[in-house]
């Protein structure tokens, strides 16, 4: 029941656009019979994605863009971007990297977490060029070799998530704060720590769970 | 979001020689949400990220250099900064969230705009947003932003920021550079009370970069402490805070420095409230005396009168504890 649910809305959430595989995948899925086996085809879905082709724009920039390089998940891209472009927008509409996702738009809801230089921010507040060169990394770059992040994994087995929309910026603060040296291990601390990332569906215990099981399998990391 | 230039500044001079009607971008989590919302119009938009003001260090007389792209997370983390300047850690930890920290840089910080709901809805009056227009939160909802000390019958929202608290208790020197060259501006200098002209927030003329602030050298053998009073637990902006240091010696405290946020209309040092603490026994008593001078001169609003004693009772509360 738990995962028809689940399947469904997430379903849902990829409706806007159908170009990807992944995306069809999904959708086939969500009439339900193939509910089951969508945890064991996820994670090659995304390492395939991490994998993604470069982008290359090839035209001069036009007036108002700026050309820049942005390096996510390990691929290095060459876009002509207008400079008032949103790095959570670009990811999405240009690179089709809609793992990030767009909540309020203004700092306030942590759905657009994602790292840069290992650290956690917000990309709706972030303009793409004054990223140039440095190193993204959004949910898409977690998998390595079809195996899932441990804090994926750990969120996966904890059922930290209803509707799934605040998860991949969930997961990517969890990741954030697991290899922080200076945040203490007590719950309170990931609570707070993880004050920035609103669950509209309230999972908040099932995420504390999955990120606390996800410090021991991380073992000497976290 | 609306269009404009954007140029990326590679040394302080090309920053302080840019176009008219230009907004520096650092963290960009106060400037892009308000450039989002067009309540900020900048033709260009400066990128300082480049410049190289991202550093931390002691001077030789033990005052502590603090670059303008510093982030909230870092100066907050500083060994230094946990040490002798405990109230300023704890006080940046208390503010906004991890990811907005980790953008949030120190003199974004110091820029950082009212949270006032009229002042960012487009089209209230609102005179800091549009001179002249009026002051909607005087009459209308003025509960949880707005401020109960240094208020104008033009202006009463207060001031949002927890890093200017504690650095009001500390003592700090803001350092801008600017076409005209470099000068220093006392920290409680900086931010301006409403007045007549609530638009004007800030003492920096136009094109003035902050470059540095300089933190007093710590009070010897002092102890602090943030305190932060809010609706809910976490990730929210203060209804009232005190930052508080105090140095004690023989039984008696030797210097006290007491600064408020959520209830004032800039950073607040409540200068006669420490007054009446110096030479005196740190006892309940006292405190609740300096509590009571801290907020002789306020004035409440129809829906924030419990700032009052809210206020009085983070103070009494934060002392008590650096006291313990
Ligand atoms: C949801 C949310 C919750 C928040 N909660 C809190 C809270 O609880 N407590 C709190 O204190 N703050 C809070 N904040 C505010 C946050 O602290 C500020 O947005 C942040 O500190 C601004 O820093 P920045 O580097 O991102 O500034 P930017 O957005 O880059 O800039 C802000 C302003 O400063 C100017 N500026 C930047 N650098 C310089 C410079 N070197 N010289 C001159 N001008 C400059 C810019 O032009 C702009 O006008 C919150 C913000 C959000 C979005
Ligand atoms: S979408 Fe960025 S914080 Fe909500
Ligand atoms: S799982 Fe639905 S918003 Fe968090």
């Amino acid at each position: 029941m738990a995962d028809d649910r689940k399947t469904e809305a997430s379903a849902e959430d990829e409706n806007a656009t159908v170009r990807t595989s992944r995306r069809n995948f999904l959708k086939f899925s969500a009439s339900g019979a193939a509910a089951a086996a969508v945890a064991s085809w996820i994670p090659g879905q995304i390492a395939s994605a991490r994998e993604a082709e470069p982008v290359t724009d090839d035209a001069l920039p036009g007036q108002g863009e700026r050309r820049i390089k942005l390096i996510v998940n390990g691929q290095e891209h060459t876009l002509n971007v207008p400079v008032n472009a949103v790095l959570l927008d670009v990811l999405r509409d240009r690179l089709n990297l809609t793992g990030t996702k767009k909540g309020c738009d203004l700092g306030q809801c942590g759905a657009c977490t994602l790292l840069v230089n290992d650290v956690a921010i917000n990309s709706c507040l972030s303009l793409a060029v004054q990223h140039e060169g440095e190193k993204i990394t959004t949910l898409e770059g977690l998998a390595r070799d079809g195996e899932l992040h441990p804090v994926q994994q750990a969120f996966l087995e904890e059922d930290a998530y209803q509707c799934g929309y605040c998860t991949p910026g969930q997961i990517m603060s969890a990741v954030a704060l697991l290899n922080d040296p200076n945040l203490p291990k007590d719950d309170a601390s990931v609570r707070e720590a993880m004050s920035g990332n609103i669950c509209r569906c309230a999972a908040y215990k099932n995420i504390l769970a999955a990120v606390q099981s996800a410090r021991s399998r991380m073992g000497g990391l976290a | 979001m609306r269009t404009f230039d954007y140029a990326r500044a590679e040394t302080t001079g090309q920053a302080v020689s840019s176009a008219d009607n230009s907004a520096f971008l650092a963290g960009g989590t106060n400037l892009l949400d308000l450039v989002k919302i067009d309540i900020m119009r900048p033709d260009t938009v400066v990128d300082i990220n480049r410049l190289p003001l991202k550093t931390i260090e002691r001077m030789p007389d033990g005052r502590l250099k603090i670059g303008a792209l510093v982030s909230n997370t870092t100066l907050a983390h500083d060994p230094i900064v946990r040490s002798d300047y405990a109230v300023l850690s704890e006080a940046l930890l208390s503010g906004a969230s991890t990811q907005l920290r980790n953008k949030a840089t120190t003199a974004g910080n110091l820029m950082q705009r009212v949270r006032c709901p009229y002042f960012r809805d487009g089209v209230s009056a609102c005179n800091k947003r549009d001179p002249g227009s009026g002051c909607s939160a005087i009459g209308g909802f003025n509960r949880s932003v707005h401020a109960v000390l240094g208020t104008s019958d033009k202006c009463i929202a207060s001031h949002p920021s927890d890093m200017c608290v504690a650095m009001a208790a500390i003592g700090a020197g803001i350092v801008v550079s600017g076409p005209e060259g470099e000068r220093t501006i006392d920290f409680l200098d900086f931010h301006l009370l409403p007045g007549d002209s609530p638009e004007q927030e800030h003492a920096l003329k136009p094109n003035e970069l902050i470059t540095h602030v300089i933190l007093d050298a710590p009070i010897r053998g002092n102890r602090s402490h943030y305190l932060k009073l809010r609706d809910r637990a976490s990730y929210q902006f203060a209804l009232a805070s005190s930052g508080v240091i105090v140095a004690t010696s023989g039984g008696v405290v030797q210097d006290a420095r007491i600064a408020l946020g959520g209830v004032g209309t800039k950073p607040w040092r409540a200068s006669r409230a420490e007054q009446s603490l110096r030479g005196k026994a740190p006892t309940q008593a006292n405190f609740e005396e300096a509590a009571r001078i801290a907020f002789e001169d306020a004035k409440a609003y129809k829906h924030n009168a419990f700032k009052i004693p809210l206020g009085q009772q983070a103070i009494v509360r934060s002392l008590t504890t650096v006291i313990a």
